[in-house]
């Protein structure tokens, strides 16, 4: 089911959420919608689901208007951060729940709906605990059976509001690639929202990136972490280092001297440079961006350097080999490999 | 007794095995715990409750066993006796059946919505509580005789509400509204909104929602509201004498009886209805607390 946002626009008590969001949703991709606390990605997926009217535009189910329908008549799979089980219902009528409220028109006979909730059970690797209560389970089983739930009313959205946020780490990877598979088994439309840049890169199809009530960037994984279009983006998507540099002559300057980076298309005037930590090569001799090392800790398998440019006026990370020697108040020149340049407004 | 030792025994003993593996594990009254002070506040409350409560419950006994089966029974089985049982027991019943409706709706309204005033009716809420239990006997007696502004509406109907059991009735009620609603608002304002949103994007409408996933989950509060609200009306005795009428065999509760008895230095008599009381109201009390641990262990509340 293709899901079309159409200028979008909410407001609580006057105070806007989401400023005039369009976004489309393919038939049966798995999409993230990534951002800050506060960036309107969990307002977004509510509107999509009917928990919430927008205050202006539409939002369409197909070709269908679904705007002014209810919650119950969009047929969509919520699942919610913290579970929100039925905690007097066993592990099986949770699951059934969906099936067993339709309509006596519409809905199955008794065998049937406790056939397919044992199926769904089968799939969510949970079976024989259909006797359970919910508090019974670990979060990540509890996760589960929502997700198995939401699934048994066949819905033609599925809905995830950071299902793994309660998770510990461990059970979160887990889930992460287990939820995967299930996307791929079953092809529902899956629209998920997260603010671990991780688990969106990792799993999504396409990655929304939100912030303060607007889409910043919309595509895959690899072209919203290598061409970022703003500085928001590159600085919240991976890890990401910035310095304000002058654009003259078609080449970067920082502090009156060429660093020896060519930008013939850039325009002249003051500029923010972004580069990732990791993406830098050390050189020798010849033009480049000069620092003192500030502080430098080891991260994993690398050593993360911070490094005083011009001065101690600005400061930037970088990634070296964990072996370098690199000691506190030594000079390290560095060019970054891939960058880009962000022009600073008036 | 035993059984429930020796299954002590055996958790202990296996939680030993796991630390020393050596060390056979002994039976102990009180398990091991870091809190300090256990002696002194475990003897004061044995203390206490024997003094408040365990000591007057015996002299109860006693003084009733001294009669022997049979003159127990003979008192007991007395009819004017087993009417104001009656009475007593059933109006506290459909009292408290009706606060459970009534009282879950109050709860509801107070935790759900937002309106003017909804702050002076929560506090309001308490003053059954509070309020000397005769003075609301007289307010109610005076509003429900058939000369009052609610009795004189009914009158013409041939419908008598004070002075019949339907008076003692709606007495109760009053006194046991307060132990329903103050039970039910707690757990009631606990329920997640997403429990009834994911119940929603299940298709479940909002009589299904209310039915089937939020009444449910309120029952063990409900339970424990009607439980006190039930005592509390069993042992009522100052409101309902003034509304009741007194008419043995019709509307005598069982508190007045006990007094009755007293005034005529029937000691004997006032234990033995005491005794019987005492009997049914824990037996009630024991089944409502049974079925409360089989729901709160079932769906693992922390009530």
């Amino acid at each position: 089911m293709e899901v079309r946002v159409a200028n979008v626009r909410k407001e609580f008590d006057r105070f806007p959420a989401l400023h005039d969001i369009s976004l489309d949703i393919r038939s049966g991709e798995l999409i993230a919608l990534l951002g800050p606390s506060g960036s309107g990605k969990t307002t977004l997926l509510r509107l999509i689901a009917g928990l919430e009217a927008p205050t202006e535009g539409a939002i369409y189910f197909g070709e269908e208007d679904a705007s002014y329908k209810s919650v119950q008549e969009r047929n969509v799979g919520f699942v919610f951060q913290h579970y929100a089980l039925f905690r007097h219902m066993t592990i099986l009528e949770n699951i059934s729940f969906g099936l067993k409220v339709r309509p006596s028109a519409t809905r199955p006979p008794k065998g049937e709906i406790r056939r397919r909730a044992l199926e769904l059970l089968d799939l969510v690797q949970l079976s024989g605990l259909e006797k359970r209560y919910p508090n019974q389970l670990s979060g990540g089983q509890r996760q589960r059976v929502a997700l198995a739930r939401a699934l048994a009313i066949e819905p033609r959205v599925l809905l995830l509001d950071e299902p793994f946020g309660a998770l510990d780490a461990q059970v979160r990877r887990e889930l992460r690639k287990w939820l995967r598979e299930i996307h791929d088994n079953t092809n529902h439309t899956t629209v998920f929202v997260t603010h671990d840049q991780e688990e969106a890169l990792e799993l999504a199809d396409r990655l929304v990136v939100m912030s303060q009530g607007m889409i910043e960037q919309v595509g895959s994984p690899d072209d919203v972490y290598d061409k970022p279009n703003s500085p928001f983006v590159f600085g919240f998507i991976g890890e990401s280092s910035y310095l304000p540099v002058e654009v003259e002559n078609k080449e970067l300057w920082v502090g009156g001297r060429a660093i020896g980076l060519p930008a013939p298309d850039e325009t002249t005037g003051a500029a923010l440079l972004y580069f990732r930590p990791h993406d830098v090569e050390l050189v020798e001799d010849g033009a480049a961006l000069a620092g003192v090392v500030a502080a430098s800790r080891r991260v994993g398998g690398t050593r993360r350097v911070e490094l005083e440019i011009g001065g101690g006026k600005e400061r930037v990370e970088i990634d070296l080999p964990f072996d370098h020697p690199a000691g506190e108040k030594s000079r390290i020149a560095f060019r970054p490999k891939r960058w880009r340049l962000f022009p600073v407004k008036g | 007794m035993a059984a429930f030792s020796t299954r002590f025994t055996f958790r202990r003993g296996n939680r030993r095995m796991v630390l020393t593996t050596r060390k056979r594990a002994r039976w102990r009254f009180r398990q091991p715990s870091v809190i300090p002070g256990f002696g002194l506040t475990f003897g004061f409350m044995i203390a206490y409750f024997s003094l408040i409560i365990l000591i007057p419950l015996i002299a109860l006994g006693i003084r009733s066993a001294g009669l022997g089966f049979d003159g127990f029974w003979r008192y007991a089985t007395d009819p004017r006796v087993l009417g104001a049982l009656r009475v007593s027991f059933s109006t506290a019943l459909i009292a408290a059946l009706v606060n459970v409706v009534f009282g879950t709706l109050l709860a509801w309204v107070l935790v759900r919505y937002r309106f003017p005033g909804r702050r002076i009716v929560d506090a309001i809420i308490d003053l059954p509580f509070a309020l000397p239990t005769a003075v609301a006997g007289i307010a109610l007696t005076a509003i429900y005789a058939p000369n009052g502004p609610i009795g004189a509406f009914f009158a013409p109907f041939g419908i008598r509400l004070a002075y019949t059991p339907a008076g003692i009735v709606i007495a109760l009620i009053f006194v046991g509204l307060p132990f329903m609603v103050r039970t039910v608002q707690p757990v009631l304002e606990e329920v997640q909104h997403e429990i009834e949103e994911a119940a929603a994007t299940l298709g479940a409408n909002r009589w299904q929602t209310v039915t089937r996933v939020l009444l449910p989950g309120l029952t063990p509060a409900i339970l424990t509201g009607f439980a006190l609200a039930f005592a509390r009306a069993v042992g009522e005795y100052g409101s309902v004498v003034f509304i009741a009428g007194n008419i043995p065999l019709v509307s005598e509760i069982a508190p007045l009886l006990i007094v009755i008895r007293l005034e005529e230095f029937n000691y004997v008599g006032a234990t033995v209805i005491a005794a019987v009381m005492l009997m049914i109201s824990f037996a009630l009390l024991f089944i409502i607390n049974l079925i409360q641990a089989w729901s709160r262990r079932r769906f693992g509340y922390a009530l």
